[in-house]
């Protein structure tokens, strides 16, 4: 069958399974555009910025095991997209991005709208191509989600000039693909399982360390399974949550720079460790020489071989898909020796001494509304069963560490890039990718109005996203850091001149509430989740000089926690 | 330390870009690159001539095993190899200066390849080392200029670096 570029795309789409594309329009993909407005087999969404149609698609990728695609225009319909590729990048998520270019006779001769978007987004892409020929684009497209996917999955943009989406050509999609330089899925070696298998029954003081590559491998049950059987504590990295019940017993919390005294703890003085899908990365150890200073044994389980021994040296190094390389320990232990549990009853005293410390009470107070008690109150309202989107600041960290996740893939946050301005259009995406769903946005003023446009979006589509403000009118962890380590110097971190958040959702077409006394949160919660058709706005005014604790200061040690203001 | 890259890579365009971009983003060195279409026209052959620890040079490789363009990447420095570069120089070459850089050019078994009036072009082979001594041996005022391939390398014997 002979079609154009453009319908080969389309067609490439729905041979994917595609549900949703996530997109704006413009010059170079108006032939792209005119075949989806013939087709009805997928859903395009119309955002209000590229930055949006991306993060929409992560957002969806996220919530469901599929890959999120997201189609724009040359020029500065793909620079807009990149922070969303970059945040989709820092965080192993599957995307395919399809982006218009200037027909191939213009290429290179700046041409209105035109920029190098291969150039520009090869640094924060898994891989990227440009398309010069319509014969390629099947297989590309093929390429691209079959990369996108598999591995340690990320971000593909393919690039396709306006020329060659009118071309036409023969067009079969192949059922397969191999492509010679790229083999995904390494197989564990059994002798490293066999080796891993062994410290951890010899394990004094273990520790089990999880982070994404949990979530991103579907692996959360046989996480659970594996740490049973074992019986040691579980941590969870920022990425990770969910990846671990968070009612568990086995469960110390999340870790790192805003995680609970008895995790960190934990993880600095463990003599083996067990770090799953997870990378090590600074805001989780902090300091390395000060961790290496600890000596404890380390497995690494890890898709990627460059995660491992990266930042810290592994004594046991485990390349493999983390769900494959559990089924083979849970084998490993269900054929073979169980751990002891009084090898390990004096550490879980330990662990449990540690937790006694509460590292994560707070003050609450009857005359300000404290972030910690709305996110608590949120919990509570929707059963801990809402997917919770977040942007970037304490109110992530707050959302972080008072939303227990019981699940994966229900928790939606930019970890690694921290990107300020993704909750919103990544709730649209969890909103649309689960339409019965409660979705939450836990952001704060700051965060935002990074990507406020997208009220028009959740008209358009009706999207009952539940909007929860933390509105403190600071850029709060800009302003806690100025606080703690600049003397005071609130340097631009004051948000003056804020909008009426209430109205201004009212001017969108949804319901906008303030909300000033700790007494109403719970009513306004209750109210908007109550509100199954609507998208609610809550904007609550919160205590201004509350602080995320516990806290590791940058370049300190796991075990130098400050776990309050009076600690400083 | 030094170390000596070879990699196997896709023959398209932005393949280079990829490998440069990667040691330009992540901090690491390159001393020399050097990049040509091998027997098979689908695939080029790189040689990366790059210093660092061990642990550096570690990460080197998984990252560029990581690039999808990268078919095949082997540290032809870890055991017996050779390495061979190319140099062009331009002497200045009058009175008795002529005869004394035809000597020396014989001596580290170049080969003139253009003569004027008043220069030679001197074409020499060989490793880093002995390029860099002849340059120390002849009279650095009389060099007009110098062009160098990079190093080209591969293992001895039975290291072959070859897609299957």
């Amino acid at each position: 069958m002979v079609l154009t570029g453009a319908e080969i795309v389309v067609r490439c789409l729905q041979e994917e399974k595609v549900e949703y594309v996530f997109g704006y329009p413009g010059g170079a993909v108006l032939f792209l555009y005119d075949e989806i407005f013939k087709q009805d087999k997928f859903r395009h969404v119309l955002v209000r910025h590229e930055q949006a149609a991306v993060h929409a698609a992560d957002g969806y990728a996220r919530t469901t095991q599929n890959v999120g695609v997201a189609l724009v225009t040359s020029g500065p319909g793909a620079t807009n997209a990149v922070t969303g590729i970059a945040t989709a990048y820092m965080d192993s998520i599957p995307l395919v991005i399809i982006s218009g270019q200037v027909p191939t006779a213009a290429i290179g001769l700046d041409a209105f709208q035109e920029v190098d978007t291969v150039g520009i987004t090869r640094p924060c892409v898994k891989h990227n191509f440009l398309v010069r020929d319509v014969r390629d684009i099947a297989v590309t497209l093929k390429k691209a989600f079959h990369i996108a996917r598999s591995g340690r999955p990320g971000p593909v943009l393919v690039d396709i000039p306006k020329d060659v989406t009118a071309q036409r050509c023969e067009f079969a999609y192949p059922e397969q693909i191999s492509i010679r330089s790229y083999s995904p899925t390494p197989q564990a070696e059994p002798e490293q399982i066999r080796k891993a298998l062994q410290l951890l029954l010899a394990a004094k003081r273990p520790m089990i360390y999880t982070g994404g590559g949990v979530v991103l491998s579907n692996a959360a049950e046989k996480l659970t399974r594996l740490a049973r059987l074992l019986g040691f504590p579980v941590t969870n990295t920022l990425m990770g949550l969910g990846g671990y019940p968070a009612s568990d017993k086995q469960f110390v919390g999340m870790l790192g720079m805003h995680g609970t005294y008895e995790a960190n703890m934990g993880m600095h003085y463990c003599d083996v460790l067990l770090a799953v899908g997870a990378r090590f990365d600074d805001r989780v150890i902090g300091n390395t020489a000060h961790f290496a200073q600890e000596p404890r044994k380390i497995i690494h389980i890890d898709i990627d071989p460059s995660s491992i021994s990266k930042r810290v040296k592994v004594d046991v190094p485990i390349v493999g898909d983390v769900g494959d390389v559990l089924d083979a320990m849970i084998a490993g232990l269900e054929s073979g020796g169980r751990p002891n549990p009084e090898l390990t009853s004096a550490w879980w005293r330990q662990v449990d001494e540690w937790r006694s410390r509460n590292s994560m009470v707070f003050k609450n107070s009857d005359e300000i509304i404290k972030p910690q008690f709305v996110v608590q109150k949120l919990w509570e309202v929707t059963g801990g069963e809402a997917f919770v989107a977040t942007d970037v600041g304490q109110h992530q960290m707050w959302a972080a560490q008072y939303y227990g996740f019981d699940e994966p893939r229900r928790w939606v946050t930019s970890g690694g890039l921290g990107t300020m301005g993704f909750g919103l259009p990544a709730a649209m995406g969890a909103q649309l990718a689960h339409p019965d769903k409660p979705v939450a946005c836990i952001t704060g003023e700051g965060s935002i109005q990074m990507c406020i446009q997208e009220l028009s979006t959740c008209k358009q589509y009706r999207l009952p996203i539940k909007i929860i403000s933390l509105n403190n009118r600071y850029l709060g962890m800009v302003r806690q850091w100025q606080e703690i380590f600049h003397g005071n110097r609130y340097s631009e971190s004051y948000m003056d001149s804020l909008p009426d958040f209430a109205k201004l959702a009212e001017a969108y077409g949804h319901v906008g509430l303030q909300i000033t006394k700790p007494g109403d949160v719970e009513g306004a919660l209750r109210e908007a989740f109550a509100r199954k058709n609507d998208l609610v706005f809550m904007d609550f005014q919160i205590d201004q000089t509350e602080n995320v604790y516990p806290m590791i200061q940058g370049g300190k040690g796991l075990n130098e926690m400050i776990l309050s203001s009076e600690d400083l | 330390m030094r170390h000596v890259l070879s990699l196997l890579l896709e023959n398209e365009s932005g393949a280079l870009s990829r490998v440069s971009g990667l040691f330009s983003s992540r901090g690491y060195n390159i001393e020399s690159l050097t990049v040509a279409p091998t027997e098979d026209a689908s695939l080029s052959r790189m040689t990366i001539v790059t210093s660092g620890s061990d642990e550096v040079i570690e990460q080197i490789t998984k990252q560029l095993n990581k690039l999808v363009d990268v078919v095949k990447v082997m540290d032809v420095s870890e055991a017996a190899h050779i390495e061979r570069e190319l140099m062009l120089v331009k002497v200045h070459a009058v009175g008795a200066a002529r005869e004394e850089m035809k000597r020396m050019s014989e001596i580290f078994r170049g080969r003139i390849i253009d003569v004027t009036e008043s220069s030679y072009v001197i074409e020499l082979t060989g490793t880093q080392d002995k390029l860099d001594s002849f340059l120390g041996a002849i009279d650095s005022a009389l060099i007009l200029e110098t062009v160098r391939s990079g190093v080209c390398g591969l293992g001895r014997g039975d290291r072959v670096l070859k897609v299957q």
